[in-house]
């Protein structure tokens, strides 16, 4: 899927724009709505990497449990072996990675939907493990009073991450640089072969290229950055349980990216950031607690019956409005939908 | 010790047959469908509320409440046909989404209709059956009753019925089926009508022994995912026999460790089948 890679200048004032209101945006919220920015910031990693993974035609359920192995990772890493936080959290990314090398050797014997359940059982599994052995791993109670990410204190300067601000620019500073990491894997060779895999397995097996080990290197590297974006977590909220990772938290993270859409890089994050915002702050502000649920529902069914291919086929389409060709194509977001 | 074996396997029973009833509405609305139906758990659970409106509230007796939640449960599969899943007939994880979105629309009905706390069912009766040290109370015998009943009656309607022929004509080739003058939507319906009612039955009967909550249906959804693996997807008698293995080596390594090993156990398990037969114990080749 080969795109125009160089930025025009009405690219870049959108950049400066979104550069702007991203080092802005604390600033213009409640306290509650920023520590809700820090996580909806680590739900972009985690939505992002996501897509990484199903570019390769198989979807996983166990993208969020990765997720938790980085937390525990990190979380016991920090904690029980006196690590600093930040080598903690890069050693917590590579566990969730190691963990996924491990499990791609059952998982990806199978396709389709025996993957999606595969990997459901292969995640619950280790999220039963982290409920039921108390020793390293807490238990039901999970592990508390994780210590936090270090102040920084040069004299003049004094940052605390303590306040939610804070913590959003550090996350920030981390999401955008694997945000680019991810980018540029899906832009090389490596993800064009995940394409090709995904729409000519067959094909791309016949001249040469090793279905199983890309899939495993897809799922090994979202693992890694779902697995950072758990130690993000586990390091602002101080405690990790199994049920922060439980099969609900996956459903979030597949309705976030389908109804963003997965054809482009950028389709989760409209999705995670849209409804998100609708369900968080448009639905609490009408202030219907009970009914929340019930609108969300019915939000997500409006949407997949009406945008069948995610937010993102809407930008498609306006784009090409104002290029100004008509007969606007989402090249695979039908055929990514028929999977 | 015999005797504690006995009970065990009465339990195990008892936990086959609604699990049986769930996971079997379940494959015959993927065989027919194409979709993954993860609302089927909060079908359960409409089922099991339909006992607490149709039995507590209203005073009807215990199986005319069953029978009322058998069709009201029906009817609510058939909405959902309409609704969600004939739109998205072409977009099966658009209808795995949409089931979602209904999921949590019926879980919100049920906690605005009638709160979040267990709801309590009048035991149906205080009848049992002792077999030496075990027992088998009647209300389980009935479960266990219904299920044979209905499993064996639906076993007769796709086997001999029109219906049923055509019904499993649209579980192998949706397209050949629609060549032949079958019309896909009416057996939608009727696919959907039959899984959901199953799903509501089990609801409706277990409501007495469960007492219902509006997120009940959460663990049910989880086990019947499943039995239908080790089963095979498309297999309703694969579905029937997994979830015989199933609750036995659940029940069994409950009852001599706990719980979370059973979860766990039970997770291997399919684990194993998929890495050793990934079409499941019964399984056909994959759809496409």
């Amino acid at each position: 899927m080969p795109e125009k890679t160089s930025i025009g200048g009405a690219g870049l004032i959108g950049i400066l724009i979104l550069a702007v209101v991203l080092i802005a945006v604390p600033h213009l919220v409640s306290f509650s709505q920023q520590e809700l920015l820090v996580l909806l910031t680590i739900n972009v990693l985690v939505v992002v990497s996501y897509r990484l993974q199903t570019l390769t035609g198989e979807w996983s359920l166990a993208h969020v449990v990765m997720m938790g192995a980085g937390a525990y990772g990190s979380a016991l890493f920090a904690k029980s072996f006196g690590f600093p936080v930040p080598l903690a959290m890069i050693a917590g990314a590579i566990t969730a990675g190691l963990i996924a090398t491990l499990l791609s050797f059952p998982l990806f014997r199978m396709k389709g939907f025996y993957f999606l359940i595969g990997s459901f059982a292969a995640g619950e599994i280790l999220r039963l493990i982290w409920k039921r052995f108390t020793d390293p791993f807490g238990g039901p109670k999970g592990i508390q009073r994780i210590p936090g990410f270090p102040e920084i204190d040069l004299g003049f300067i004094h940052i605390d991450f303590y306040d939610p601000a804070n913590y959003y620019y550090l996350v920030l500073v981390v999401v955008l640089v694997s945000l680019w990491v991810l980018y540029r894997v899906e832009k090389s060779r490596i993800g064009l072969t995940f394409h090709a895999i995904h729409w000519q397995d067959k094909l791309s097996e016949s001249v040469g290229v090793d279905a199983f080990r890309y899939r495993m290197l897809a799922f090994v590297i979202a693992s890694f950055f779902a697995g950072l974006a758990g130690a993000l977590y586990a390091h602002y909220l101080s405690t990790v349980n199994p049920n922060q990772f439980d099969v609900n938290t996956m459903v979030y993270v597949l309705i976030w990216t389908i109804v963003g859409g997965t054809s482009r890089w950028y389709g989760p994050i409209l999705g995670v950031v849209a409804l998100t915002i609708v369900d968080e702050v448009i639905l609490r502000s009408i202030g219907v607690d009970q009914v929340r649920p019930l609108l969300y529902g019915l939000i997500l069914i409006l949407a997949i019956l009406f945008l069948p291919n995610g937010l993102e086929s809407l930008v498609i389409k306006a784009r090409d409005a104002l290029r100004g060709r008509g007969g606007a194509n989402v090249p695979n977001g039908e055929a990514v939908a028929r999977k | 010790m015999p005797d504690f074996l006995l009970q065990t396997v009465f339990n195990a029973s008892y936990a086959a047959s609604y699990m049986a009833l769930i996971a079997v509405g379940l494959v015959l609305i993927f065989g027919v469908m194409g979709v993954i139906n993860f609302a089927h758990g909060e079908l359960y659970m409409a089922g099991a509320y339909a006992i607490v409106f149709f039995y507590v509230w209203s005073g009807l007796p215990f199986f005319v409440a069953v029978a009322l939640g058998l069709v009201f449960v029906g009817c609510l599969g058939i909405l959902m046909e309409l609704t969600l899943f004939r739109p998205l007939r072409t977009n099966p994880l658009g209808g795995l989404i949409a089931s979602i979105g209904f999921l949590l629309i019926l879980q919100t009905l049920a906690v605005l209709g009638f709160g979040l706390r267990n709801q309590n069912v009048p035991p149906v009766s205080q009848g049992r059956i002792t077999v030496g040290g075990a027992f088998l109370t009647y209300e389980r015998l009935y479960v266990i009753i219904a299920t044979v009943g209905l499993l064996t009656a639906l076993y007769f309607f796709l086997r001999k019925s029109k219906f049923g022929w055509a019904l499993r004509a649209c579980a192998q080739d949706r397209e050949a089926a629609a060549l032949q003058g079958i019309s896909i939507n009416q057996t939608a319906r009727y696919a959907m009508f039959i899984g959901a009612a199953l799903a509501g039955v089990a609801g409706a009967m277990t409501a007495p022994l469960v007492a219902p909550s509006p997120y009940m249906g959460h663990s049910v959804i989880v086990t019947a995912f499943i039995i239908i693996i080790v089963g095979g997807i498309g297999s309703l008698e694969g579905a029937v026999v997994a979830a015989v293995l199933y609750a036995f080596v659940h029940t069994f390594v409950t009852t001599f460790y706990d719980g979370v090993i059973a979860n766990i156990v039970g997770l291997l398990l399919m684990l194993a089948v998929l890495v050793v037969k990934p079409q499941g114990l019964f399984g056909v080749r994959e759809r496409a």
